[in-house]
């Protein structure tokens, strides 16, 4: 690279009458770029290496990291150095394999090159996208429609299974009441931590959200067991040590079991609280910048004409920031649409606090019913389709009115 | 609430801010409404981590007859648990494990996004707007579609590396990619295409004016991304426990196998979250303000 800079620094604008793709440097520079060409005639050098190149760094770099799987023992079966080899190959692999695609479509005639060069710039990153959700989403479809290992079609039998199964109808329900009450509550959350933390001093603002947003890095499974402990319960002991035990006690109730007690859908509620806890600080960041961002002179005016600090929130700043709280609402309902640790690990679905993505994850992994499996997340991917509408819709409001 | 409002008074009547009683530095009215509440939520917010970290540094015994608060005048305090987590279970290797899963798997994908999100933001081209229409489409897609077929292509009747590290990296490299796109895309239009437009008169090339120009610029938006996919490899347990084998498998799937111990051992369980929790925090109060910036730009993934 560098040495193609110096060139290119030197260079007199001669062929400036061709603002697109340039003329390869003139003096030395990397393999197959060291000769002033006419951008517009191909250069067959160019294409030759570049395409060779290409082909190599993916051959090259795709038999390597199988060999890390495959052959762990020519790496001294240190995973440290396979580590370590992988992000030098992902890494100079990706660099390589840009450099010689650019260099391969930088050969070809001046019109096609100019035309083709954004898709180059693409195609690696939409490959691994394709290859990565779009396929699989298409191939789940398929499956859904397939028996149990995939190997045969069984029409709708999956789709009757699902839905009359109990288990399933319970799932969804629960689904729809973490819908139901946990974006909700994260944005409300989020709205008054994210207003009172406004009116603090600069140092006692950062401070405050600092400590709300921490559990922004915990993962979903710390989390549950910080809220296990919270939430404990043992029998044995004359003194409680859960959190939510002490208290209860303290206000005259008996111990409970919390996450066993499903009347009123409890113990789903005491899971919600776990995501509520994950997520406000997200929320808070998010609208936080938003108050900020309204201007001091329309609640001035509001003042002006008699408005109650209430009144100015709901009909000034609330108004304003609609569109942000619209965005954080939509971003926590794609992550309740999923939730599957928090269920997964503290009660695995039990007490009736199954959830889709719990239940989806145990026909797959422990029950072995790929078609079973692919129709839940077939439930999931249409209940998730409004939002991906009202995403795509609402992005291209926004693009236009960039 | 405040409890006065300034109704009635045009601004020129405003008093200029005097620091002093009722007046912060800036002049701004204290509120002791909005100290009193979040201080309340800030502890709230705090607390059961707090007792995690209390319970993690007290006996098994300790930890079994009294609740974490009760520490400071009932003692049971050790570090014991934090070398037992390590000698009788199999945290200490899923660590290593899980930094050897997350930084490549942070960093891979910035470079094929990077060059991608160029494309969409300095080069015109046919499909140009279908195409990033379907990148935010698919952020919002659940990765779940992906794992049967997934499965396949890289499990015994695929490719057969199904439980080695690659898989999870390449798994968390095309799910990071939709919203590594989309955020570095979203930063990039920010900015200014003159300079784009004198490095193109100068006669430098897309690919030099990506690695001279925008790749420096682009800095704060690469490294909130990374930040959030870090934290996001580190802390996912999907992945990880349906690709990699026991042997490789990462801190957050160690903790949920702790999460199951009863009896003997339990005790190893806080200690265990903490040590998962532990490279995650100090990314997040080192880097705050990357993440935060990673947190606005790009809010959905799928």
């Amino acid at each position: 690279m560098s040495s193609t800079d110096v060139a290119r620094d030197e260079r007199v604008v001669d062929d400036g009458t061709a603002p697109g793709e340039p003329a390869p440097p003139a003096r030395p520079a990397p393999p197959g770029g060291d000769e002033p060409t006419n951008p517009d005639r191909a250069d067959l050098r160019k294409i030759l290496i570049g395409l060779v190149g290409a082909a190599f760094v993916v051959w090259f770099a795709g038999n390597l990291f199988l060999a890390f799987s495959y052959h762990p023992d020519w790496f001294a079966s240190s995973r440290i150095l396979i580590g370590v080899l992988a992000l030098i190959a992902g890494v100079g692999g990706a660099f390589l394999l840009f450099y010689f695609i650019n260099m391969f479509v930088e050969g070809l005639p001046g019109r096609l090159s100019r035309g083709l060069m954004p898709y180059a710039f693409l195609l690696p990153g939409f490959g691994l996208i394709a290859l990565m959700l779009i396929y699989p989403a298409i191939q789940t479809i398929n499956y859904s429609f397939a028996n149990s290992d995939s190997t045969g079609y069984v029409g709708f039998d999956n789709y009757s299974y699902i839905f009359g199964n109990t288990e399933f109808r319970e799932s969804l329900l629960n689904n729809l009441l973490w819908l139901i009450l946990v974006p909700a509550v994260t944005v409300v959350f989020g709205v008054i931590v994210a207003v009172l933390a406004d009116k603090l001093s600069a140092r006692g603002e950062k401070i405050s959200k600092s400590l709300i947003f921490l559990p922004m890095a915990i993962s979903f499974v710390g989390a549950s067991t910080v809220w296990l402990l919270v939430y404990a319960y043992d029998i044995g002991s004359e003194s409680p040590t859960g959190l939510l035990n002490a208290v209860w006690r303290a206000l005259g109730g008996a111990p409970e079991a919390w996450l066993q007690v499903s009347s009123g859908r409890l113990n789903s509620m005491l899971m919600m609280v776990i995501l509520v806890w994950l997520q406000v600080g997200f929320a808070m960041i998010l609208l936080s910048s938003a108050i900020k961002g309204v201007p001091e002179d329309t609640i001035e005016a509001a003042r002006i004409d008699g408005a109650s600090e209430l009144q100015i929130f709901g009909q000034v700043v609330i108004p304003q920031i609609k569109g942000t709280i619209i965005t954080v609402f939509i971003t926590v309902v794609i992550l309740v649409l999923k939730v599957f640790d928090i269920v997964y690990v503290l009660t695995n679905g039990r007490d009736k606090t199954n959830v889709i993505a719990n239940l989806f994850f145990n026909e797959l992994f422990n029950n072995e019913q790929a078609g079973r499996a692919s129709a839940i997340v077939v439930v999931l991917l249409v209940a998730v389709t409004p939002v991906l509408i009202y995403q795509v819709r609402h992005f291209r409001k926004e693009e236009t009115g960039r | 609430m405040s409890t006065q409002t300034e109704a009635g008074i045009a601004p020129v009547a405003v008093k200029p801010p005097r620091a002093g009683r009722g007046l912060m530095t800036d002049g701004r009215r204290r509120s002791p409404v909005a100290i009193v509440t979040m201080a309340f939520l800030a502890v709230l917010w705090t607390l059961p981590t707090v007792g995690l970290l209390v319970t993690s540094l007290r006996s098994r015994s300790a930890q079994a007859d009294t609740g974490w608060w009760t520490a400071l005048w009932n003692g049971g305090w050790t570090t014991e648990n934090y070398r037992g987590v390590f000698e009788n279970t199999t945290m200490g290797d899923s660590f290593v494990n899980s930094v050897i899963v997350a930084i490549p798997a942070t960093i891979i994908p910035i470079m094929f996004a990077a060059f991608a999100a160029y494309a969409f933001t300095f080069m015109d081209f046919r499909g140009k707007d279908v195409l990033f229409i379907a990148i935010v489409a698919v952020m919002v897609v659940p990765i779940q579609v992906a794992f049967q077929p997934m499965l396949d292509l890289l499990g015994p009747r695929g490719l057969g590396v199904q439980g080695q590290f690659i898989s999870v990296w390449l798994l968390h490299t095309g799910f990071g990619m939709p919203l590594a796109i989309y955020t570095l895309r979203n930063y990039m239009s920010t900015l200014p295409k003159t300079v784009i437009e004198s490095a193109k008169i100068d006669g430098a090339t897309h690919f030099q004016t990506f690695w001279k120009l925008i790749v420096p610029m682009s800095v704060p938006a690469l490294a909130a991304f990374a930040i959030l996919q870090f934290l996001w490899v580190w802390n996912d347990l999907l992945i990880a426990k349906l690709f990699l084998s026991d042997e490789n498998k990462t801190v957050i799937v160690s903790l949920q196998g702790l999460l199951g111990t009863q009896g003997q051992g339990s005790e190893f369980l806080p200690a265990g979250a903490f040590i998962s929790m532990v490279v995650p925090m100090i990314v997040f109060f080192t880097l705050q303000r990357y993440f935060v910036r990673g947190l606005t730009a790009g809010a959905v993934k799928g």
